[in-house]
């Protein structure tokens, strides 16, 4: 790790500010991807802007049909949470899944959300359940947020304050983990509001999480895990690597999605 | 004494307390007054010469007190690593061993190789001064594969074609001669894959040079601390061992990975005389990954000659093995002496002929890995048994138990005489444990459920406690292998027991406890275990190869046998009878059919103050030691059975049931022994389902990390089902055979028989991915077998 200065603003405001005078600050959450990074010498930020001490970053509510949840709101707070758990279970049970303890004590929605790892689970949720992300400076809707592996529509010194989740009335998260690191190898999120199923797709795609246009179409008419019988899922575009190929996983991504519509059926 | 502290109990282990409540102290909790730090600056590139290395702006660098490279080493005449056991080829001359300076010199060799050391006052500052290193390579292409490696370029000078050595063991001709008899044939290729050790501590090391007494002390993660002072000083030269102690404390698992002497110690320790400073460097866990000696890597086929009624006739094996960059301190020995030998397995084979090829590679040094070479020659051996039987149509089980040894001892076609075992008495619990006879229900169950079911057998045998030396000598060993302890009785009673064997997660201090409380009648608690220091234990040979209980342990029975006979003399006195009369029992010395008689700890006393005999009679005190030199190796053996369940819709193999019947011979702590078999298979599955160490074309290891390496977790697992049967060693006091490897050597076989049994076809790789096992059942079209 290279030093770095190192500020706690009391508000997003003054993290705003600090982001603003620091070009190459980078904002702490949980610190579970960025304190890694820095300690292998990948990424060495001259200003690190914590914002565990930000106030109203935090907390989960209800807020007429949405889910509200804080960006510091931590893995293991979702997991347990009363509300998420009534609301949208899946979501729920997704934020237990990731990582182990210690990681959910310590990483937050936003930080993985504003990381955008290709194979993090918060993204499929995001972009299935339609969520809207809210910054500082604006409200952006998951079709937009998400710009490819690492990247996002967050602009320099914008942070996330809340991400807002509308309640579906079927959802569920079915996550296939790479065999090392088990995060999602094809983590496939599927969510039913009224008319409209959206299926998200994370871990397989070589440009980050995506929605999978053939599961929604098969979905479409009846939303049962047999109407994904037969789909197929093209290769390309998909990631390889030494525990899956784009085949493997193209495979997998209706499999996957089949056991989750099972499973948001039986809920 | 007490049974439930004596031989065969299940005493919790005693070390566990500090363990578990963080005041164990490890290498790298060891800080000396003025230590400096270490960081190595390593290549990049798997080969390449060095064509120019500027330190002179490193020097320079805020905190830097030295950087030293390989011509200081050059310089100071320290010398290169080196490997112990010398190999001759197939025409009887010596292998090809290139140099293997700690630093390089000219030429690096693999990812992860020393180009540099910077010694800083901390280790950022060391750090940050490695990056203005300048290094000009000449990069040459990478040799990973060993089937082509012979194509070059030549990784050494001294082995243009890359070919470390050419060995062979067993009868050729008469293989051959009965080859040409068989009625059946059966052909296996097999790969064994490489793996990387992942102890739960990384290597670490402090060296501290005193000026005023010129002695080095090198605190260092050790299996074997008083071999690694002997390389230091007699071949490395270092230091005279008088002038040069080896401590290695605590240790946080080893699995082979720490018998060697390994680049990193040697350069701190010497350092720290050049810097005037302790000098410490512990690694990260990408420089455990890429610089720890890896284990397996070996490309083999093999061919099983058999008679119309399945009987074996002979068996031939050609292998390759890596042994990557540079030959690691055992390294030659393991695809060799400690592989082909136990290719014999449990069965009576009359002709067996072995062939293998040591490979240079542009990879890290391939060594011991728990088991070492043995699970490679079991992975073989129950394979090819496995796929014989199919092919001839015979249940696996009873194929097996028509080719057992049957009459011991059993002398093999491949140096080893089998003393004792009794094979089908393990596979008879095995069948009963496992309830193989209701598994085609079992099968039928998961067909309805559309999954794949499958069943696989492994019946292993290990050689340990590696032996006798005059044998292993003549075979190429560089050192001997027997242990030493030394028994000091306090005149209390109580004992230290120092032992050359080096416990790193075996429980010594509680199973060596066992055996002094069981024999001298005292507590447990009254004993103490001294090990890891090369100034208090005069010499070891250290831990490796299941060898601590049946040879430290022999040792240690041998001591204490001196101990109970000086103890008579003394009671002799002090009771004023004839030493004949004395009778030792139950922590008592007395007098035949007398009521006269004195503890264990009162004759301890007798011993120091000397009262009742003359120094002319005897000696005061009561300290004895030992050296034990085995007869011969000891052979563990028994029945691994592994149940799975496939998803044939993602390749996920579930083992839903797994059972092992080991015999270990005598056991002193059933818990600790249960505790090693799990651990074993845990290792075993691992390598047959998930780890293995891949590198890329370019020789850049891929698998560096735990996002890529795929470690064994609790929830991998199912609850083993653990069987024992007990057939005592012949050759050692004490009846014990080993159970550290056990685990590791039988379980791979049996997790790939399970999963081909499942898909209907041979043709599968370690580690059985998910992804490996979709596309094996892809390529046979596997139907779901509802028969
Ligand atoms: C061992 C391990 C296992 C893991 N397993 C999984 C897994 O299975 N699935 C999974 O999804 N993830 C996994 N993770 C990642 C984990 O979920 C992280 O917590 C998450 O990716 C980042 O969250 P964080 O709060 O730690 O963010 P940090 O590491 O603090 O920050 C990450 C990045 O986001 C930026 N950032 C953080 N907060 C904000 C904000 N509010 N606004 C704008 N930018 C922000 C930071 O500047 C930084 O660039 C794992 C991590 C580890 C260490």
């Amino acid at each position: 790790m290279y030093a770095f200065s190192y500020h706690s603003p009391k508000t997003v405001r003054q993290a705003a500010t600090l982001l603003g005078k620091n070009p190459d600050a980078k904002v702490l959450a949980g610190g579970q991807t960025l304190l890694p990074t820095m300690k292998q010498r990948l990424a060495s930020p001259s200003a690190l802007v914590d914002l565990g001490k930000a106030e109203g970053m935090s907390g989960i509510e209800v807020k007429g049909r949405n889910v509200v949840i804080g960006a510091m709101t931590r893995h293991a707070d979702v997991a347990t949470s009363a509300i998420v758990g009534e609301a949208i279970p899946a979501l729920a049970a997704l934020a237990g899944g990731i990582g182990d303890p210690a990681v959910r004590n310590r990483g937050t929605i936003g930080g993985s959300i504003a990381n955008n790892d290709p194979a993090a689970d918060y993204p499929s949720a995001v972009l299935a359940l339609g969520a809207t992300i809210i910054t500082n400076k604006r409200k952006i809707p998951a079709d937009q947020f998400f710009q490819g592996m690492f990247s996002t529509a967050l602009e320099e010194g914008e942070v996330i304050v809340k991400v807002s989740f509308p309640i579906p009335s079927k959802a569920a998260y079915e996550k296939f983990p790479n065999p090392a690191s088990r995060y999602a190898m094809v983590g496939v999120f599927v969510a039913k509001k009224g008319s409209e199923t959206r299926v998200a797709v994370t871990g397989a795609g070589s440009d980050g999480v995506f929605r999978s246009a053939e599961c929604e179409a098969a979905l479409k008419a009846r939303f049962n895990p047999k109407s994904l019988d037969g789909v197929k899922v093209k290769a390309s575009g998909l990631n390889s690597d030494i525990h899956a190929s784009s085949e493997y996983r193209a495979h997998l991504i209706p499999v996957i999605a089949k056991r989750a519509v099972a499973k948001a059926m039986a809920k | 004494m007490s049974s439930t502290t004596g031989i065969g109990a299940s005493v919790l282990r005693k070390e566990d307390i500090r363990f578990i409540t963080g005041k164990g102290q490890y290498t790298d909790d060891v800080n000396r007054q003025g230590q400096a730090h270490a960081y190595f600056l390593r290549s990049p590139h798997a080969h390449a010469t060095i064509k120019k290395l500027d330190i002179s702006a490193a020097k320079k660098a805020p905190g830097v007190l030295d950087v030293l490279t390989g011509d200081d080493l050059a310089h100071d005449k320290v010398g290169g690593l080196i490997c112990g056991w010398m190999i001759h080829n197939k025409d009887g001359s010596p292998m090809k061993a290139g140099a293997h300076p700690a630093l390089a010199q000219g030429k690096v060799r693999y990812v992860g190789d020393h180009v540099a050391v910077i010694i800083a006052e901390t280790y950022s500052q060391a750090k940050d001064a490695a990056e203005k290193i300048v290094v000009d390579y000449g990069v040459l292409p990478a040799v990973v594969d060993m089937n082509t490696a012979s194509k070059g370029p030549a990784i050494h000078d001294v082995a243009s074609d890359n070919v470390v050595y050419d060995w062979h063991l067993g009868d050729k001709a008469a293989t051959e001669a009965a080859f040409k008899n068989a009625k059946h044939v059966t052909k296996i290729d097999l790969v064994n894959n490489r793996l990387i050790p992942n102890a739960m501590e990384p290597r670490a090391a402090v060296g501290d040079y005193d000026a005023g007494t010129e002695v080095f002390t090198l605190y260092t993660t050790s299996q074997n601390p008083h071999v690694a002072r002997l390389v230091l000083s007699a071949f490395i030269g270092i230091a005279p061992e008088h002038k040069l102690r080896v401590i290695a404390p605590d240790v946080g698992g080893g699995f082979g990975s720490k018998i060697f002497i390994y680049a990193e110690e040697t350069v701190c320790v010497w350092a720290s005389k050049r810097v005037g400073r302790p000098v410490k460097w512990t690694a990260d866990r990408t420089e455990a990954f890429l610089s720890d000696a890896h284990g397996r890597d070996h490309i083999t086929h093999a061919e099983l000659a058999l008679d119309d009624k399945g009987k074996i006739l002979a068996f031939r094996v050609k292998t390759k093995a890596n042994l990557g960059a540079y030959l690691s301190t055992f390294s030659s020995c393991v695809p060799t002496y400690l592989y082909a030998p136990l290719l014999s397995g449990q069965y009576d084979i009359p002709a067996i002929y072995v062939e293998v090829e040591g490979i240079y590679t542009t990879t890290a040094p391939v060594d011991a890995y728990r088991g070492a070479g043995r699970p490679e020659a079991t992975f073989v051996v129950e394979r090819v048994m496995e796929v014989a039987a199919r092919e001839l149509g015979m249940d696996p089980a009873t194929f097996r138990r028509k080719n057992f040894v049957k009459s011991f001892p059993h002398q093999t076609p491949v140096i080893m005489c089998y003393d004792t075992g009794n094979y089908t008495a393990s596979l008879d619990l095995a069948l009963e444990m496992a309830d193989y006879k209701n598994f085609g229900k079992r099968k039928k169950e998961s067909a309805k459920n559309g999954k794949l079911r499958g069943i696989g057998f492994s019946a292993y045998i290990e050689a340990c406690g590696i032996a006798p030396s005059a044998a292993v000598g003549s075979l190429g060993a560089g050192v001997g292998l027997w242990e030493s302890a030394e028994v000091r009785v306090n005149p209390v009673g109580t004992v230290e027991v120092l032992t050359g064997s080096h416990s790193h997660g075996q429980g010594h201090e509680t199973t060596f406890a066992q055996l002094v409380s069981d024999r001298l009648g005292i507590d447990i608690n009254s004993v103490a275990i001294v090990h890891g220091d090369t100034d208090k234990v005069q010499f070891g040979m250290g831990t490796y190869g299941s060898r601590s209980g049946s040879v430290g342990m022999s040792a240690i029975s041998k001591a204490l046998d001196k101990v109970i006979a000086k103890g008579k003399k003394v009671a002799s006195y002090a009771l004023e009878a004839s030493e004949k009369d004395i009778e030792f029992k139950d922590g008592r010395f007395s007098v035949a059919g007398t009521d006269k008689s004195l503890a264990f700890g009162e004759v301890a006393l007798q011993a120091y103050i000397a009262h009742k005999f003359t120094g002319a009679e005897l000696e005061p005190g009561l300290k004895e030691g030992a050296f034990y030199d085995p007869t011969n190796f000891t052979f563990p053996s028994g029945v691994h059975i592994c149940e799975v369940e496939i998803d044939p819709d993602t390749g996920v193999t579930s083992i839903e049931k797994w059972t092992a019947v080991d015999d270990f011979g005598n056991v002193i702590n059933p818990m600790i022994v249960e505790g090693q078999v799990h651990g074993g298979i845990a290792q075993g599955i691992g390598q047959a389902l998930m780890e293995g160490a891949h590198y890329d074309k370019d020789g850049q290891l891929v698998t560096a990390s735990y996002m890529d390496y795929t470690m064994p977790r609790a929830d991998n697992l199912p609850s083993f089902q653990i069987g024992m049967t007990n057939t005592p060693c012949t050759t050692n006091p004490l009846g014990l055979k080993g159970c550290g490897e056990a685990g590791a050597i039988a379980s791979p076989p049996a997790v790939i028989n399970a999963i081909t049994d499942a898909i209907g076809h041979e043709n599968i790789a370690m580690p059985a991915t998910p992804q490996a096992v979709w596309m094996a059942i892809q390529a046979s079209g596997s139907k779901i077998a509802a028969e």
